[in-house]
């Protein structure tokens, strides 16, 4: 065989132009695992949207339109879809940030393998986020491809559905990456599904406007990050912008990103590093 | 690689407790010890994985605490437990591994083939892991550890749960890097894989080291010639002792047998039928270095 020894030839030998940022270098370890399900899961990007707004949204949509006329000056599917979409990417962001997570740490150990390499705690994190973006990307997309089929793309602004609804997935994935971190069981990730996930898909304006809800009750859906994440994809996907209020949904899916991101550097860290 | 007063603590334990030692660049280096005695915690500290708790720590001459990405680009690690990806095939292990160390795919595979037949699974490239044995498993983090061509490759515990044969493959494999001069760092509780694999090894217990040194030194220091075990029927191994106490150098007691220790175990052994003790059973063997760890720490090494 060709040397195992690390000379300095061979270092030299392979040496290139530009490094691959480390992050990247362990996005591609996701990307490799995902080689072996893409069918199924793209199938089911496809799939979902199709089964949902055709159910809810021509299905449900057409009593609600009977009786209501319109939602937000819409039909109801096209005010449901963009809801819909923003819904999606958080159950993405929240698939994608714990098993996933809780397997690279306790069944196959794979944030280990990358931390004997030369790659660091904050690559292997943003490697993970990296990767759950690129699906938040994928996933997104072909959600307003599946929209645009179903004739509810109503106006231009709709290009920028695309990057609200990754930033709504990742204002998920990055705190509870930073949760899974912690964890030794699986347990809590179906807790945090009851009592958080399925909650808000249900009451932070995917199906009905939050007006629709008791005082109090809205003043706690302005408060959950889903409600931003719908009202900003909604806003654009309507092209019923207003400017001021779809900035600050913007602005707190960043913080609450940003902070994920910070609580995870710091749980991975005192998980990982030992 | 240097290490001073090397520690490391976990809350209120001390795992590893202010070692001292020097590895030599191709030299072959082994940490023996019971479970718990902190081998896989200095392997951790040495492979820039663990952050040291105090003491000093130079690996490849350089500062785990500062450089520890510049250093595990020249380490291997084959940790104590697995970290294969149990869903991708053989070949994309090592694929995936080497794209850590940021090495071009083709010169990952050029050596991944070379690799693969280096520990007789090139056969099973395109096979997924999961359903390999332990210890096919074993030997592919093994080759996992060098793709990147590492000058230094920490072992531990690389021949747990393999079969004979798997263990003798490892050995020769591993033997075989040394002659190309790369270092190797081993734990191992096997005192045969010390003596097969390592130049010097440090013997450590409870987080410390009781002895250090080339194999044979160590047993000429810690231990007589030969050994003379003796079984008896009765659990009264004590006693037996007791009465045996002058004829042999030294003796230990175990839950089991009896140790002698002398120079000459045919003539000990013609000792004691002629004191009118009848053991059930006697070996006379060379000793070894389960008998330096028990000379020095009063207890069994694989328990
Ligand atoms: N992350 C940790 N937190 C707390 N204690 C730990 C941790 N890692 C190791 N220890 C403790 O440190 C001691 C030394 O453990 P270590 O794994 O280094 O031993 P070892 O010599 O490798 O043992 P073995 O032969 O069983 O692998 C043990 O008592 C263990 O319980
Ligand atoms: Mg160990």
């Amino acid at each position: 065989m060709t040397s195992a020894l690390g000379t300095e030839t061979a270092g030299l030998g392979i040496a290139r132009g530009a490094e691959e940022p480390p992050s990247l270098r362990a996005l591609r370890y996701w990307a490799y695992q995902y080689k072996r399900t893409w069918r199924g899961s793209i199938t089911t990007s496809f799939l979902y949207p199709v089964l949902y707004l055709t159910a809810m949204g021509i299905g449900l949509g057409s009593l609600v339109n009977r009786h209501a006329h319109e939602v937000d000056h819409v039909r109801y599917l096209v005010f449901l879809a963009p809801g819909l979409l923003a819904s999606t990417a958080m159950q993405i962001g929240g698939n994608e940030a714990t098993y996933p997570v809780m397997g690279a740490i306790k069944w196959m150990r794979t944030y280990y393998a990358m931390l004997a390499s030369p790659l660091r705690v904050r690559d292997v994190l943003f490697g993970h986020l990296g990767w759950i973006a690129v699906r938040l990307v994928t996933v997104s997309g072909i959600y307003l491809g599946v929209m645009a089929a179903f004739g509810t793309i109503v106006s231009p602004w709709v290009l920028l559905a695309l990057p609200a609804a990754v930033l709504t997935g990742l204002a998920f994935a990055a705190p509870i990456a930073a949760f899974a971190a912690t964890q030794e069981t699986d347990t809590a990730f179906s807790t945090i599904y009851r009592l958080v996930l399925i909650p808000l898909f249900l009451f932070s304006g995917t199906f009905f406007p939050v007006t629709q809800l008791p005082a109090w009750l809205q003043y706690v859906a302005y408060a959950t990050p889903l409600y931003h994440g719908v009202s900003l994809c909604r806003d654009l996907t309507l092209g019923q912008l207003h400017p001021a209020g779809d900035v600050a949904h913007g602005l707190y899916l960043v913080a609450l990103t940003t902070a994920g991101l910070w609580a995870a550097l710091r749980t991975y860290r005192s998980r990982l590093v030992v | 690689m240097t290490a001073r007063g090397l520690t490391k603590r976990f809350g209120q334990f001390t795992a590893v407790d202010a070692v001292d030692f020097d590895i030599e660049a191709g030299e072959s280096f082994g940490f023996l010890g019971p479970n718990g005695a902190g081998k896989t915690s200095t392997m951790r500290m040495i492979s820039c994985m663990s952050p040291v708790t105090s003491g000093t720590l130079r690996v490849l001459g350089l500062d785990p605490a500062h450089d520890g990405p510049a250093i595990r680009r020249r380490i291997g690690l084959v940790p104590q437990e697995d970290t294969l990806d149990l869903q991708l095939t053989v070949l994309d292990n090592l694929v995936v591994y080497g794209r850590y160390f940021d090495l071009p795919r083709k010169v990952i595979r050029e050596r991944a083939q070379h690799l693969l037949e280096f520990i007789q699974l090139a056969d099973r490239a395109h096979e997924r892991v999961e359903p390999l044995s332990g210890g096919m498993k074993r030997r592919l983090t093994i080759a996992r550890s060098l793709v990147s061509e590492p000058d230094l490759l920490i072992l531990d515990e690389p021949t747990t749960g393999l079969d004979p044969q798997a263990r003798h493959l490892v050995w020769d494999r591993l033997y075989r890097l040394k002659q190309q001069g790369v270092t190797l760092v081993v734990t191992t509780h096997y005192m045969d894989e010390a003596e097969q694999l390592c130049d010097r090894l440090v013997i450590m217990d409870g987080g410390r080291i009781v002895a250090e040194g080339p194999p044979p030194d160590l047993i000429a220091r810690y231990a007589t010639r030969e050994v003379v075990e003796l079984r008896f029927p009765a659990d009264d191994n004590a006693e037996v002792a007791a009465r045996l106490d002058g004829l042999a150098q030294r003796h230990e007691v175990l839950p089991d047998r009896l140790l002698l220790y002398t120079d000459d175990g045919e003539r000990l052994v013609e000792e004691v039928r002629r004191s009118g003790l009848t053991p059930e059973r006697t070996l006379v063997r060379r000793s070894s270095l389960e008998d330096v760890f028990l000379h020095l720490t009063g207890r069994s090494l694989v328990e």
